[in-house]
């Protein structure tokens, strides 16, 4: 089960401070667990919501200093990159996982398979005991739609206008968080089904 | 790709005005009830859910707006769909439709989901759906059966109690059916033309493997065909949750024995298995034990399927994925029922065989070493070989796959209990394991956090704490290993780099394989440690070396807090050596030199509180570590310690063994360097001795003095000679005047203190009954007590 799938930022952003992530789509999956669990359980819908936001944010946060240490460790140049490219942008993208431990920021324990394409990244947070092969590959092609249909490569505000695409891209090919087996053929079929609703 | 237009976009959202956004609902409200779908809804919907979740705190929709976007969840537009679920996440209150959710798409399904408030919301929905599974209707499109899965797996995630046992057994039955019953024939593909397109009838085609030859056995995730059938695609869902589902109700008491007389798998035309001709007939067993049996055949199918060449990249990946899959599935189903474990070991073990020699298949290896560290014993397997190939090569030549290094320290993390029975030498690989850490320390750190201390065994530790010191040198080896690979000598990239022509000349060869072992045993150390560190010079300002020097400090108190329970004083002696020695032998970087010497410094004192005799013991490295003058400039931190605990611990009450002569002696060495500070400026490249190091060399001599009271006279005479010499002002060895009346001020203490011996020795040195109060077992202080209990007993009335 994927936890959350989120796309943020890992490049500087002039109003936060440094460190800091802008969260531009977020989604998590399944119940609440704070309604599941007794340590939350007197919290109001309103702090509930609240405390989503700030769990999203810190793994937003540790994400975006995993990947600027990868990247200071690795020592290479970023190359602007122009739509168009965005196989050979994920090619050469950078990728990793963090353990997260329980607590932090979720009750159990996860993992948080991130991919950095230039400023942006892909984060999905994994269950302990989830397949990471399959995570990742589920991880790469959710890139891939994601990077051609909002457009990522060139000004990049349609995945804040257009979220629905996201959510319909989420819902095919990682329904209510369930990571699937899919060949390639499988996957054809359900990019059409996709396609067909982006080009409305 | 994030530009100034998306910041301003956010911020607009967060500080739209009341108004504005006032205006925006009561358009927006026009507009849902056009009831079509205009552009501009879609547009306005969209930026509503910006607004709404550009925030942290939630905004509450007026009940108007609410109540028209509700009916937009089962819209026949899907548009529509997706975005009033999303914008109806968003808000608060909760509210989403009354219905059956088996009748809701997944989009309003997802927003129920999300909006259960308890327990009993998760059951109750579970109820809705499994009943639906049990009523459908035999044909006629019915709501899509597929999500059903995937959202029963996500209530699973967080409470399995949701289903009931019923819903258990129905679910295994369905799962059976899908698994392994699903058809064998491609639906035909779109094309042109229709479904009666004349001429060209369409026979229904078998499905096909991956390689393009066409299936012969039942269908699995790893089988094409030009289009699915809803029973096909069932298969794929089933199998994505079978593993989540096998692992939630393991150990659950096994229903009875009930044979299900309409169960669909005995009507004819069902496919016989190649793969699974010994299987057991499924006759007589339960429905959770069927669901094993047929597990155990569909993983053994995907085995067998994954021999062959796949002719997309995408599905070589996914043939990965499914071999570990299986073989974690395979693994959870032996210890559900280890009578398995002979049927299951086989096929493990030619999976091994098969992929053993080839490194890109490391990441299906590591759940099939959990398989057989799980299984081996039951199955009388020797195991080596997986274990040479797991610990030994896979840190030496894949150090670099950050996937592989979470995967393999997850396993020992898992494991330490297991590998401890089964491989109790798997700690001789630590320095192995370490380069897991060299090479990203950032992210293993956590994990070696927890597996350093079942890595300190009394037989390694003093090459492990070596090893630790050394682990910057080991990053940057590494870093000149791969660069050295992937640069040819006469690459324009690799001339300048001093260190990398250091790492191909045969000369040093051996300082680097030495770091580079792959097994403990083989020495504590290099004698030319100081030379490695040399050719290493340039490397100290590397990125990923700089990284790893930041997490040694904390490894080394780890090591620590594991070594003191584990070693005898002969060990700790023996540490408080490699500590002395290796002060000065340390890659050179500015802060990591600062930051091992302060770690020393609080081990060095907690080792010697714990055994107080060790200083006695080590008395002579000590004082010759104590004796040269030029430790206080270059290892200030660890000098002062080493002062203090001889000042201390060097002592008749700490170990009998302390003689005259030794306090004498020690005596001698500390005076004499007090005298060599304080007389001159320091030598030039050296800054001025901060007036801790004078401070405690004063009070060490006066400590020793006051053991052995023929030194008292010398002590008061340098005292107050370096009271007479500090009237006159400054003075070349200290800077500050402050710290020259502080550093006065403490001699004057001492030397009116030492005036009278008998204190002096009482608060000099301390009989250690004092340093740890007994309270009433105390004979001096027991007597009042007594006294007072007794009058007061007396004289109670």
């Amino acid at each position: 089960m994927v936890r959350c799938f989120l796309i943020h930022t890992v490049c500087p952003v002039s109003a936060l401070s440094a460190g800091e992530s802008r969260l531009l789509y977020s989604r998590m999956f399944g119940p609440d667990e704070a309604v599941l669990t007794e340590q939350h359980r007197e919290l109001s819908p309103e702090e509930r919501r609240l405390l989503r936001k700030e769990k999203l944010a810190v793994v937003a946060r540790q994400v975006r200093s995993a990947v600027s240490l990868t990247r200071e460790a690795a020592g290479r140049a970023l190359v602007e990159a122009v739509p168009g490219e965005e196989a050979l942008v994920l090619q050469e993208a950078d990728s990793g996982v963090m353990r997260l431990r329980a607590g932090d920021p979720f009750n159990e324990e996860g993992s948080a398979v991130w991919l950095a394409v230039h400023s942006l990244a892909f984060t999905l947070v994994c269950e302990p005991h989830e397949n990471l092969l399959l995570a990742e590959g589920s991880l790469r092609s959710l890139s891939r739609h994601c990077l051609e249909d909002l457009h990522l490569l060139g000004q990049g505000s349609e995945v804040l206008l257009k979220s629905s695409r996201v959510d319909v891209l989420l819902s095919r090919l990682l329904p209510h968080g369930q990571l699937l087996f899919l060949n390639h053929r499988f996957a054809q079929s359900l990019e059409k089904e996709v396609a067909g609703y982006m080009s409305k | 790709m994030y530009s100034h237009g998306s910041e301003s976009l956010i911020r607009q959202a967060r500080e739209i005005q009341d108004s504005e956004l006032q205006k925006f609902y009561s358009r927006l409200v026009k507009l849902l009830q056009f009831k079509e779908v205009s552009h501009e809804l879609v547009d306005s919907l969209h930026r509503l859910y910006l607004i709404l979740s550009a925030n942290k705190y939630s905004r509450t929709l007026p009940s108007e707006l609410q109540q028209n976007l509700v009916p937009l969840l089962s819209s026949p537009s899907e548009q529509l769909q997706v975005l009033s679920s999303a914008v109806l996440r968003e808000t608060l209150p909760p509210c989403g439709e009354e219905k059956n959710i088996a009748q809701l798409n997944s989009h309003a399904a997802a927003l129920l989901l999300s909006q259960a408030g308890s327990k009993d919301d998760l059951s109750d929905l579970c109820a809705q759906l499994i009943r639906s599974l049990e009523i459908r209707p035999p044909d006629g499109p019915a709501p899509s059966l597929m999500h059903t899965l995937p959202f029963v797996n996500s209530i699973l995630t967080h409470c399995p109690e949701c289903l009931t046992a019923d819903h258990v057994i129905l679910l295994s039955k369905k799962l059976v059916d899908w698994l392994r019953y699903a058809s064998i024939m491609q639906v035909g593909g779109a094309s042109s033309g229709g479904f009666f397109s004349g001429s060209r009838s369409r026979q229904p085609a078998p499905i096909a493997e991956l390689d393009g030859t066409v299936s012969g056995d039942f269908f699995t995730v790893l089988c094409v065909g030009q289009g699915f059938t809803e029973d096909q695609w069932m298969n794929v869902y089933s199998f994505s949750v079978l593993r989540h589902w096998l692992l939630t109700y393991r150990g659950v008491s096994n229903d009875s024995m009930v044979v299900d007389a309409d169960d669909r798998s005995e009507v004819d035309g069902s496919v016989v298995s190649m793969v699974s001709a010994t299987s057991s007939s499924s006759r007589l067993l339960s429905p959770k034990e069927r669901l094993r049996e047929k597990s155990f055949q569909y993983c053994q199918r995907l085995i067998e399927q994954c021999d062959r060449k796949a002719l997309k990249k995408t599905d070589t990946d996914l043939q990965k994925a499914c071999l570990v899959e299986a073989v974690c599935i395979l693994d959870l189903l032996c210890a559900e029922d280890p009578s398995l474990v002979y049927r299951v070991f086989p096929c493990v073990k030619a999976l091994f065989g098969r992929l053993s020699s080839d490194l890109s298949f490391a990441r299906v290896l590591v759940p099939v070493a959990q398989f057989y560290l799980n299984h081996g014993e039951m199955a009388a397997v020797d195991c080596e070989s997986v274990w040479k190939l797991v610990f030994s090569q896979f840190p030496a030549e894949l150090f670099n796959d950050p996937f592989l290094a979470h995967d393999f320290l997850r396993f020992l993390r898992l494991n330490l209990e297991g590998l401890q029975r089964a491989a109790p030498h798997f700690t001789r690989y630590f320095p192995n394991f370490l380069k897991f850490l060299a090479w990203d320390s950032p992210a293993t750190l956590e994990d070696f956090v927890d597996l350093l201390p079942s890595l300190v065994t009394a037989g390694s530790a003093v090459e492990l704490l070596h090893t630790l010191l050394d682990l910057p040198c080991l990053s940057a080896t590494l870093v000149l290993q791969l660069r050295s690979t992937s640069l040819p000598i006469s690459d324009p990239g690799s001339r300048g780099l001093l260190s990398l022509d250091a790492f191909r000349n045969p000369a040093f060869r051996g300082l680097f394989l030495f770091l580079l072992r792959t097994e403990a045993g083989s020495g504590d150390t290099i004698e030319r440690l100081s030379t490695l560190h040399d050719l290493l010079a340039e490397a100290a300002e590397w990125p990923r070396v700089v990284h790893c020097a930041q997490t040694v400090p904390v490894l080394l108190h780890v090591y620590f807090n594991t070594v003191i329970t584990v070693a005898d004083e002969k060990l700790l002696a023996h540490l408080i050596l490699v500590m002395l020695e290796r002060s000065n032998l340390l890659l050179n970087m500015p802060t990591y030199c600062k930051e091992i010497h302060r770690v020393f410094s609080s081990q060095l004192l907690r080792l010697c509180k714990l055994h107080p005799s060790l200083v006695v013991d080590q008395s002579q490295e000590l004082l010759e570590f104590a004796g040269a003058t030029a430790n206080v400039y270059s290892k200030e931190e660890v000098y002062t310690h080493v002062v203090w605990v001889l000042g201390e611990y060097l002592s008749l009450s700490s170990d009998s063994r302390c003689s005259v002569r030794l306090i004498t002696s020690c005596f001698e060495s500390l005076e004499a360097v007090l005298f060599e500070i304080t007389s001159s400026a320091p030598p030039p490249g050296s800054v001025c001795p901060a007036p801790k190091v004078i401070t405690t060399l004063m009070s060490a001599l006066a400590k020793l003095a006051s053991r052995s009271h023929d030194l008292i006279p010398r002590v008061s005479l340098f005292l107050s000679k370096m009271r007479n010499v500090t009237k006159g002002g400054s003075v070349p060895w200290c800077s500050d005047e402050e710290d020259v009346v502080a550093i006065v001020t403490r001699g004057e203490e001492l030397w009116s203190l030492l005036k009278t011996p008998g204190v002096a020795q009482s608060v000099l040195t301390p009989p250690p009954y004092v340093n740890a109060p007994r309270w009433h077992r105390d004979s001096n202080l027991a007597l009042p007590l007594q006294l007072r209990a007794l009058t007061a007993l007396t004289h109670s009335p």
